[in-house]
């Protein structure tokens, strides 16, 4: 097994691009290591990004935030600005695994290693994120929402990788929040979860809501017809419950060791519902 | 022993909390683990396993194997002899299978070789033809005739013919007229329950390292409970003679009944036989989950008859257990100890165990207890529900109590249940208010206890300090309640006094660490030993002063002159004594062997508050009390980490621990993501009580703690969220999918 330590992302991209045999990328290595403990996985090369410059750090963009790909879920909790114009997202990625994990765990490796089931991704789906991914034919910014391809994988073309993510600015009056259904309390993997961002009009309805959920379908859902039922309301229970159905509705989850389709399901509507109800506190509504 | 009436001693020592000998090294790193042991030469082991559930093995080719670089040996089941005898020829297949793979994970060959990377390489290279055979997973199933047999020819003569081979043996306890019973009472109420295979899940994993001599002499240094047990195991499997094979125990991180057996340690033996090295081989947790013992899973019907005052007139109860693909007698203990908390004139219980494609059975603390009593305290909970009646006080109007004639044979002496009970009752939590969704259960426990085969040896040092020699891995804090009964019995302070742990060659043999059989028995020994190092004391002392030795008496640490010579010399200390040993004789030490009776049952009630989520199905452990009699506790700390130990393994199997195996027969959560132990954060504080009822079979008192306390939680917890969501929960665990099932069953 070779083992690169790249400087630039350039230099990354052509190290994946020239590899023989199975490559993989290098951040915190909490998938990585533990598949290769395993012998799930067995890369020929593994190019660690964690040396190449800016791939560690929070920046302000455009009124956003830039987040780099081996940027710790543990960094962005620190993160105060990031923390308070991104709660969900930031809670979502301080859900995964352990305290422990959590000071390696990345999110691009969360979105990468294909789970449909990962905490981080469903917030920033509802959120609109944007990943900026490194090829060999150069740099190109693609939605979140459009890597995921199903269990195990990505839509990332060979020699492709995460650089960083961005996350737009934010209005006054708008916030998000995630849920997420385990047996225990922490150390686990999502059963369902739910991701909701809203954005209240000044007379506290909702204006925009991007609700997103996971673990209920091979990738994760962006549930229009969700974020629907929000709009222009005040979360009412009506309107919860037209949330919470559109939800159920948008499952198509599998039985397995770790939960049934009917439950997935139902956990799913009543996730959204309590993360709705979260999200539209903390952007300053009153129900 | 002689039966102690009345223990009435003030004890100085026993009772309180010192800090335990161990401590510092666990949380310095210092303490050696099973895979802390190197020799020179090592090889690393490793263990191909059967990804079938149920296979015939054709053939195994290991010649690829044999020829990669830095593999040094390469065995198979044809490198073993089969012992005669059933229980060991069962632990030999079951390290190394011989025609058949009988679960997924079942050992099929082993590796040594110069490194962890060439050992794994080399299995890959070994060719195994496999003729995949129908399977068999569940234990109702596995019962029915035309299902797929594990193993034929495996029935004890007391089952009937015509029931499914797998069938291995049959039981029956109880006494009284259960017609007669059931037609006094008011209420009857029937259910039927099922309970999950859990694994004991310590953090360690096994671990040996083995090492044979060309003279056929060897050592083995592992993680056990039992290094006695292992050299007798490994010896019949190598056809060695006991005394030929050492075995040293290493600090043991967690085993819970789990370690009480052999899996890889037959194997290195093997190997490094083969190779004429050492051999270290160390699990893996996918190993631990896959072929190591977890618990027995069950089916289990239970009839209980009331009447309207809460008494009950008839006990009945049917229980199917598995101890996966060998016999195992864990349903007898179920079946023993369904009823034993209740004074009953009319009980019966029937046991059965079948045979199914999973990994052989090991204890897990109270083998077959915590099943047989869920079922029925489920059951006595639910009458208390249709009769308005409130559980504690049916409870206590049943209990079992000194004269009783138990539900599996014997009378009872000294106990203590009504006193845990009426504990119970008075407690604040027993009164504490209840929030919506929140309900509020409770459970009776019981264990047997052992005693058995223990031997002892102390040495006094010629600085006056002691040294105590006893055989049992310590795994609860043990090595610290030994040297408080012995700095006790001899009247030195505690850190005086050091016990070691020692291998299978440097003391006579001692039973395994299990039946909580060890601060009671280890702890007898050691204050006979003491009683013996003190006799030849007052000895040389009398020859000091020229008296008789009847003339002397040992008092508060030192020889004093007793009768009419009171008082004309002076004491002589331990520490004297021991200084002046080499002129009065030589060194002086103190033993004890015995096959201890008189263990003395022990009983334990546990109350529980829960909160269930009526939209997600997800249980809160809200608070949680265990009340016991310990006997006499003698590190008050470790019985209270006992007993929250205990409530917390109960509360994950419970709620979340399952073996899951797919249509495939192959185990799916083989690791601790998926197999769902409880964390920290999702307990409370386990609150404490200790209840003293003297033993009157050890001389302080003591009884076996245990194992006592993973009995109660499965059924107080089942009847907390019963309470809770308002719908009889009957299976194990209650993971919340089933529970939210439940709740829209229920509409």
């Amino acid at each position: 097994m070779q083992y690169e330590r790249p400087q630039s992302t350039a230099e990354a991209a052509r190290l994946l691009h020239g590899a023989t045999g199975p490559a993989r990328i290098l951040a915190g290595g909490t998938d990585l290591i533990v598949q290769m403990n395993a012998g799930v996985a067995e890369p020929a090369l593994v190019v660690d990004i964690k040396r190449i410059a800016g791939l560690r750090d929070i920046v302000a963009e455009d009124g956003g935030f830039r987040i780099g790909a081996a940027v710790s879920c543990a960094e962005m909790g620190e993160h105060a600005a990031l923390a308070a114009a991104w709660p969900g997202i930031v809670e979502g990625a301080n859900l995964i695994g352990s305290t422990q994990v959590q000071g390696r765990a990345t999110m691009a490796g969360n979105l990468c290693n294909g789970s449909p089931a990962a905490d981080s991704v469903p917030g920033l789906v509802a959120a609109g994120a944007t990943a900026r991914i490194v090829g060999p034919e150069g740099e190109r910014d693609c939605p979140v929402a459009e890597i995921p391809a199903g269990p195990g994988k990505t839509t990332l073309k060979p020699g492709e990788f995460v650089a960083s993510f961005f996350l737009p600015g934010r209005p006054a009056r708008a916030s998000d929040a995630y849920l997420r259904f385990i047996p225990r309390t922490e150390m686990d993997i999502a059963v369902a979860s739910a991701a909701v961002n809203l954005v209240l009009a000044e007379d506290g309805s909702v204006a925009e809501a991007r609700v997103a959920l996971g673990a209920v379908a091979p990738t994760v859902r962006l549930v229009d017809a969700a974020g629907a039922a929000l709009v222009g309301t005040r979360l009412e229970e009506d309107a919860l419950e037209a949330l919470a159905k559109a939800c159920r509705d948008a499952c198509a989850p599998i039985d397995d060791k770790r939960g049934t389709i009917e439950f997935r399901t139902k956990v799913a509507g009543v996730l959204a519902r309590r993360a709705a109800l979260i999200a539209y506190t903390r952007a300053g509504g009153r129900t | 022993m002689t039966r102690q009436d009345k223990i009435t001693r003030a004890f100085k020592q026993v009772g309180t909390r010192p800090p335990r000998p161990d401590g510092i090294d666990k949380v310095t790193g210092r303490a050696m683990y099973g895979a802390d042991m190197t020799a020179p030469g090592m090889l690393w082991g490793k263990v191909l396993r059967s990804p079938h559930a149920h296979a015939r093995i054709r053939s195994i080719d290991t010649s690829a194997a044999e020829a990669l670089e830095g593999v040094k040996a390469v065995v198979t089941g044809a490198d073993f002899t089969l012992p005669e005898d059933d229980f060991y020829r069962d632990v030999a297949v079951n390290c190394m299978a011989q025609d058949a793979a009988l679960y997924d994970g079942h050992a099929v060959a082993a590796v040594a070789a110069v490194s962890e990377a060439v050992a794994k390489a080399a299995l890959k290279l070994i060719k195994v033809e496999y003729e995949v055979l129908p399977h068999v997973i569940d234990v109702d199933a596995a019962m029915t005739t035309g299902a797929p047999v594990v193993q034929p020819g495996r029935a004890y003569e007391n089952v009937p013919e015509g029931m499914s081979e797998n069938v291995t043996s049959h039981c029956e306890f109880g006494h009284g007229d259960l017609a007669a019973g059931f037609a006094k009472a008011d209420v009857i109420v029937e259910r039927s329950f099922r309970t999950a295979a859990t694994h004991q899940g310590y953090i360690e994993p096994h671990a040996c390292l083995a090492s044979m001599g060309g003279d056929g002499r060897a050592d083995l240094w592992c993680c056990t409970q039992g290094q006695f047990h292992v050299r007798e195991v490994c010896a019949e499997i190598l056809g060695m003679e006991s005394s030929q094979l050492r075995v040293t125990a290493s600090e043991i991180g967690g085993g819970f009944g789990g370690k009480t057996t052999v899996f890889i340690e037959p194997v290195a033996l093997a190997l490094s036989r083969k190779a004429g090295r050492p051999v270290k081989i160390v699990m893996k947790r996918d190993e631990v989950f896959r072929a190591t013992g977890p618990t027995v899973h069950s089916s289990i019907d239970v009839k209980i008859g009331m009447t309207r005052d809460g008494r009950i007139t008839a006990g009945e109860a049917h229980l199917r257990y598995s101890g996966g693909a060998f016999p195992c007698g864990t349903v007898d203990m179920g079946a023993q100890s369904a009823f034993a908390a209740y004074d009953l004139d009319a009980v019966r219980t029937f046991g059965w165990n079948a045979m199914t494609n999973r990994p052989k059975e090991a204890a897990y603390r109270a083998p077959g207890a915590p099943q047989a009593i869920y079922a029925v305290e489920s059951v006595v909970d639910e009458l208390c529900q249709k009769l308005g009646l409130d559980p504690l006080d049916v409870r206590i109007l049943n209990a079992a109590r000194k004269g009783t004639k138990s539900a599996y044979g014997p009378t009872f002496d000294e106990i203590g249940l009504l006193a845990t009970l009426e504990a119970a009752k008075a407690h604040p939590h027993y009164t504490a208010p209840l929030g919506p969704n929140q309900g509020r259960g409770l459970s009776c426990g019981f264990w047997f206890n052992f005693g058995g085969n223990t031997c002892v040896t102390m040495n006094l040092a010629f600085d006056g300090t002691v040294t105590i020699t006893e055989g049992n891995p310590d795994i609860g804090g043990s090595r610290a309640s030994i040297s408080l009964m012995a700095a006790e019995e001899l009247g030195i302070p505690y850190d005086k006094v050091r016990t070691i742990v020692a291998d299978t060659a440097s003391i006579g043999h001692n039973d395994i660490t299990d039946g909580s059989r060890v601060t009671f028995s280890v702890g007898l020994a050691a204050i006979e030993a003491a009683r013996d190092a003190i006799a030849k004391m007052c000895a040389r002392v009398a020859k000091i002063w020229g008296i008789d030795p009847d003339a002397v008496e040992w008092k508060d640490g030192a020889v004093h002159p007793s009768g009419p010579n009171a008082g004309k010399f002076p004491p002589m200390t331990l520490a004297e004594i021991a200084a002046t040993s080499p002129n009065t004789g030589g060194p002086i030490a103190g033993h004890y062997e015995v096959n201890a009776d008189g263990a003395g049952v022990s009983f334990g009630v546990h109350l529980v508050d829960v909160e269930v989520d009526p939209e997600t199905g997800a249980t809160k452990v809200l608070r949680y009390t265990v009340f016991q009699d310990a006997g006499k506790a003698v590190h008050p700390d470790y019985v209270e980490g006992q007993m929250q130990g205990g409530a917390v393994q109960g509360i994950g199997w419970a709620l979340n621990e399952e073996y899951i195996y797919g249509e495939d027969g192959r185990l799916q959560n083989p690791g601790f993501l998926d197999y769902r132990v409880p964390v920290a954060s999702d307990l409370p504080e386990i609150e404490t009580v200790i209840l003293e009822i003297p033993n009157p079979g050890h001389p302080y008192g003591v009884r076996g703690v245990g194992e006592t306390p993973i009995v109660p939680p499965l059924a107080a917890i089942s009847n907390a969220v019963s309470r809770a969501a308002g719908v009889r929960l009957t299976e194990l665990p209650m993971s919340p999918p089933r529970i939210l099932k439940a709740l829209s069953a229920q509409g």
